[in-house]
C-alpha cells in the first residue's frame, strides 16, 4: 500500500514536471538581465568569465555570505562530532585500488584545483569549485589510510587567514573610496591570466578556504566515533 | 541534442533507480554519483559549464565522498582481511534485510 503511494506520488511529480518542462523553449532560456551584464561586464570588471563577474564582482557580498553559511556549517559539525577517544584503534587501511588509486589522484587533483581556482576569471570554474576538488584531494588520502590524518591546525590556519584575506579585500576597496568588495587594481586586457584586478586573489582565498574547510569537515567526520553495534 | 539529452536522461534515471535497488552499499553511492556525473554533462549542455563544473565537483566528487565515509562511520563497507570476508558479508546481508 505504502509502495503503491508512493509510486503514484513519484508519477505525478514526474507528469507536473513534465508538464513545466514542455512549456520552456529547451536551452534557450529567455535571458533579461543577463544580455545587460553579458554587455556591461567585460569592460566594467575585466574578466572574461561573465559568471566570475557577476560572483565576485556585482555580487560579493553574496559570495562573503556563502562563506559565512560554509563556516558556521563546519564549525557545527565540528561542535557535534566531538573527538574520538584516543584508545580506540583507528580504521584499517583501505584495499589496494584506493591506495594506489588515491596516491596517483591526490597531485593530478592538486594540479586540477589550482588551475581551476587560478582561471575561475578566464574559464568555467573558481574558487568554489576548485576549493572542492583540492578538499577531496587532500581527503581521498585519509579514506585510503585512516591511520594517518589530516592535520587540524594547519587547515584551520589556511582556512582563516584566507578568510580575512577576502574581507581585508573588501576592506581596502572601501577604504580606497569605493564600495566594499569592488574590484580595485588595474584590470589588465581581457583574457590575461593576470586581468581583472582583484577577482583573481578574492578566488584563490575563496578556494583556498572553502578547501580547508570541506577537507577539515571530512576529516571531523572521518574522525568521528564508530558506534557499537 | 535532444537526443543527446534524452541519453542522459535516460542514463540519469537508470542511475538512479539502480541506487534504490542495488543490495550492495557501495555499489549504490557508485550509482548516485553516476548521476551526478550525468546530469553535470546536461548542465553543459544547456550552456551552464560553471554549473557543471559545481555539480562534478560537488555532487559527483565530494557526495560520493561523504557517502562513503558514511558507510564506513555505519560498518556498511567493511575492508577487512581475507579471513573475516565471510562473516562482513552476512552482516550487510543483514543490514540490508534490516
Amino acid at each position: 500500500m505504502r509502495n503503491l503511494a508512493s509510486l503514484l506520488f513519484a508519477g505525478g511529480l514526474g507528469f507536473l514536471l513534465m508538464v513545466f518542462g514542455l512549456q520552456f523553449d529547451f536551452g534557450n532560456a529567455p535571458m533579461l538581465v543577463g544580455q545587460a551584464i553579458q554587455s556591461a561586464a567585460p569592460e566594467q570588471v575585466g574578466a572574461a568569465n561573465i559568471v566570475t563577474a557577476v560572483v565576485l564582482g556585482y555580487r560579493g557580498i553574496d559570495t562573503l555570505g556563502e562563506l559565512a553559511i560554509l563556516f558556521a556549517a563546519s564549525t557545527a559539525v565540528g561542535l557535534i562530532l566531538g573527538h574520538r577517544h584516543t584508545s580506540t584503534k583507528p580504521d584499517p587501511d583501505s584495499g589496494l585500488i584506493l591506495r594506489a588509486g588515491g596516491e596517483l589522484l591526490m597531485p593530478l587533483l592538486l594540479v586540477v584545483g589550482l588551475y581551476i581556482i587560478l582561471h575561475g576569471h578566464l574559464t568555467p570554474g573558481g574558487g568554489f569549485q576548485g576549493g572542492v576538488i583540492l578538499a577531496a584531494a587532500f581527503f581521498i588520502p585519509v579514506l585510503a589510510r585512516p591511520s594517518t590524518p589530516l592535520k587540524h591546525t594547519g587547515m584551520m590556519l589556511i582556512e582563516g587567514f584566507s578568510g580575512a584575506a577576502f574581507i581585508l579585500i573588501g576592506l581596502a576597496a572601501l577604504y580606497s573610496g569605493g564600495e566594499f568588495l569592488q574590484p580595485l587594481l588595474d584590470k589588465g586586457t581581457l583574457g590575461n591570466l593576470v586581468s581583472a584586478g582583484t577577482l583573481p586573489l578574492l578566488y584563490l582565498a575563496v578556494g583556498l578556504k572553502v578547501g580547508a574547510e570541506l577537507a577539515g569537515l571530512l576529516a571531523h567526520l572521518a574522525a568521528a566515533e564508530v558506534s557499537e553495534s | 541534442m535532444i537526443l543527446i539529452s534524452t541519453v542522459i536522461v535516460a542514463i540519469m534515471l537508470l542511475a538512479a533507480v539502480a541506487a534504490l535497488l542495488f543490495k550492495n552499499h557501495v555499489a549504490a553511492v557508485a550509482a548516485v554519483g553516476i548521476l551526478s556525473l550525468a546530469l553535470s554533462v546536461l548542465f553543459v549542455i544547456l550552456k551552464a559549464p560553471d554549473v557543471a563544473m559545481t555539480e562534478a565537483a560537488v555532487g559527483a566528487g565530494l557526495s560520493a565522498l561523504v557517502l562513503a565515509l558514511g558507510l564506513r562511520r555505519l560498518g556498511l563497507w567493511q575492508i577487512e582481511s581475507s579471513n573475516s570476508t565471510q562473516s562482513s558479508i552476512q552482516k550487510s546481508g543483514e543490514h540490508t534485510d534490516a
